[in-house]
């Protein structure tokens, strides 16, 4: 998964820096209300990260976390500004080469039918919704087939998912039904936890559909 | 039962039961296409919600200006203003007016607010009786249910569940069809017009400026209430208060295509008093009530206030994936879905509510749908944060995160985590106990298959490639410059 970004972003000319100390931007710990010490790991994050000229994430959950959330995690904070600077560098992968590089065909070739999952923070947080489907045409062979559902939550929302493994679960299974209408034979997504959610329900399903991240589509040759 | 223990069994039960999930999506979706279609009539959606926040804003935001001008003004055409401060208190208004006035029935439109007060059970209990005139209302009234949506309160039944609760309570053929049923609803309710003392509404919209009630609704049940009986009593919010008449061509249409879809409800009344001197027709008197019931706490608090721009046209409610899987009874509130996910902690408190606020994946779709652009899902956030930081947490949560911070600012220990991540999965898959009791991720390997970790971390495959390119580097934060 990250090694087919850091594979798109290299073949781009790219230089690709992997800081080792890197951990997690305090998401999960912010969205359960612990914002002390969801404050302390994403100051982490900030300093691990405030080198960097540009941060591009394999998640647009995280990449919604960086960008939309710390402004008000680190209000009146003296890591405001580091903060800040921050966010305004995070992109989610796909946005960073449509948006940003306004690149969308990377001459890949991937032999398959692909439904798309609007996660909900790439949808709703960054407004990403033509840029992972511009990449996606853009790759020989692949047929996209788009599904009724496609904006809908796949249910995991992190520490939701085993707060409330039913509500999460059956959400799951209406996302998946929509899936499984395309007869597409992957489905793929901006968000890498989305995809463990509705991976975890087909294969309970013994479905034959398989997930895949966008970036694994999109490094194929 | 606690609220919480209350919710996480029903919503199990409604999880996975298909006939429910059918029903409700079949209406959430014949919603969304129909709004889908109505908005797309808009010049600017987006110009809508904004000018809707705006005054909005304007009236919360001076709310004690606007209900004293409202009430000024309605004291001027002979309308009498009480406040209530509390649940218990409006309804004591409403019985002693009730018993001042020998009433002994009365007729009610749609109204959630009395739901909110538990106005009905008490009345009864009272002596007088109620009437919901609403037709979903009236199902509701007579299946002795509570409403299952603001907007929608029978969304959950089909037209044959109605057919087979008219036959069982009022003794219809089965078979009618839905305009028999709607006729057969409309000669009981007739009835009761004709010998009900007052009628009992809600308030879309309270106009301060010139002291009249806006109403909204599609059956004409409303103002019939209004002018029927001979004394009218509105009971309403604080926060329903709008500055101008001018607002409400603003209001209305927005209210319509998110409640229902439809460009614009097929009534829409303002009421302007009671049966002025030389009128023929009208109430002989008429009451507004607004009830605090912890509203102007939410007022005190400008983080949150903006709630009180909801304008309850249940958008949120269709929009929520959360509410299309356990739907609204689940709750156990008055407002269900997201509004009622935010609102109900707020007035209610943490300790017996905050498991709403929580009970909700922050998908963001009831934010995309309100028409006053309120950000519903940061409120759930807001919620979650204000819940912890006042005590009202689960402690192993806290111990949780305290660990799990100390963790994340560790990248050895960290690293050390995944590792143990990787042999404690191959180990789980020896034994079998994946998805069992034993396993400490049953909450998700229960339902889900747990996805297989990749055999080498990235953090193994860069590290690898760095050395044989010969610049391995530390990035440890102190030295990453």
């Amino acid at each position: 998964m990250g090694i087919s970004m850091v594979q798109v972003l290299e073949r781009l000319g790219h230089e690709v820096e992997f800081p080792m100390g890197q951990t997690c931007c305090g998401q999960p710990a912010f969205n359960t209300g612990y914002w002390k010490e969801a404050r302390e790991v994403a100051s982490f994050f900030v300093d691990v990260f405030s080198q960097a000229d540009v941060i591009v994430a394999p998640s647009a959950s995280c990449t919604a976390m960086v960008r939309n959330f710390y402004g008000e995690l680190f209000r009146n904070h003296p890591k405001a500004a580091a903060a800040a600077a921050v966010s305004g560098k995070t992109f989610e992968f796909t946005e960073f080469l449509v948006k940003k590089l306004g690149i969308t065909d990377l001459g890949a070739r991937f032999e398959g039918t692909v439904t798309f999952h609007d996660g909900c923070h790439g949808r709703r947080e960054l407004n990403l919704k033509e840029e992972p489907r511009k990449l996606l045409r853009a790759v020989k062979g692949l047929e996209l087939r788009e599904m009724g559902l496609c904006e809908q939550c796949c249910g995991f929302g992190g520490t939701f998912s085993v707060k409330f493994p039913d509500i999460s679960t059956a959400m799951g299974e209406a996302k998946v039904g929509s899936i499984e209408e395309t007869g597409a034979q992957y489905v793929s997504s901006c968000d890498p936890s989305c995809l463990m959610q509705i991976g975890g329900i087909l294969t309970k399903r013994k479905s034959p559909i398989k997930t895949i991240y966008i970036a694994e589509i999109l490094a194929s040759r | 039962m606690s609220h919480a223990a209350q919710f996480d069994r029903d919503a199990r039960k409604k999880a996975f039961d298909l006939r429910h999930r059918a029903v409700i999506n079949k209406a959430t979706t014949t919603y969304s296409t129909t709004v889908a279609k109505t908005k797309a009539a808009f010049l600017d959606w987006e110009f809508g919600r904004q000018n809707i926040r705006q005054r909005k804003w304007e009236a919360i935001n001076h709310l004690d200006r606007y209900l004293e001008e409202f009430e000024k003004n309605a004291r001027e055409r002979g309308t009498i203003v009480h406040y209530a401060k509390d649940a218990p208190h409006a309804r004591t208004i409403v019985l002693d007016l009730c018993r001042a006035k020998n009433v002994r029935k009365l007729v009610k439109s749609k109204s959630m607010l009395t739901e909110e007060i538990h106005l009905n059970e008490f009345l009864e209990e009272h002596g007088v009786k109620p009437v919901e005139t609403d037709l979903g209302e009236y199902i509701v009234q007579i299946r002795k249910e509570k409403p299952y949506h603001i907007v929608t309160p029978v969304m959950h039944l089909t037209k044959e569940d109605i057919d087979q609760t008219f036959h069982e309570l009022l003794g219809s053929p089965l078979g009618s069809s839905a305009e028999d049923l709607t006729a057969i609803a409309r000669k009981e309710l007739r009835q009761e017009y004709l010998t009900a003392d007052m009628g009992i509404t809600g308030a879309n919209f309270v106009v301060a400026e010139t002291g009249m009630i806006s109403l909204t609704e599609n059956e004409g049940n409303a103002r019939l209430s209004v002018s029927l009986p001979r004394i009218h009593v509105v009971i309403c919010g604080i926060e329903k208060v709008i500055p101008k008449l001018s607002d409400i061509p603003n209001f209305i249409p927005m209210l319509a295509v998110s409640g229902t879809g439809q460009q614009v409800s097929c009534y829409n009344t303002l009421v302007g008093g009671p049966r002025q001197p030389g009128e023929t027709d009208g109430p002989e008197e008429m009451h507004v009530i607004f009830l605090d019931n912890e509203r102007s706490r939410v007022l005190a608090n400008a983080e949150q206030r903006e709630i009180l721009h909801c304008i309850r046209c249940g958008a949120c409610l269709n929009a929520c994936p959360v509410f299309r899987t356990i739907g609204g009874h689940a709750y156990g509130t008055t407002y269900q879905g997201p509004i009622g996910s935010v609102l109900t902690p707020l007035l209610r408190g943490y300790p017996g509510w905050k498991h709403l606020s929580y009970g909700s994946s922050l998908c963001g779709a009831c934010t995309q749908m309100c028409p006053a652009n309120i950000h519903l899902h940061h409120h759930l956030l807001k919620n979650r944060r204000n819940a912890v930081n006042s005590g009202a947490g689960k402690w192993y949560e806290k111990i949780l995160f305290i660990g799990w911070s100390m963790v994340m600012r560790c990248p050895f220990i960290y690293g050390f985590g995944n590792f143990f991540g990787r042999m404690g999965q191959k180990m789980m898959r020896l034994l079998r106990i994946e998805g069992t009791i034993l396993d400490p991720a049953q909450n998700w390997s229960k339902t889900r298959a747990v996805g297989t970790i990749a055999g080498k971390s990235f953090h193994a495959w860069w590290r690898e490639r760095q050395e044989v390119n010969g610049h391995y580097k530390t990035s440890r934060p102190e030295s990453h410059s």
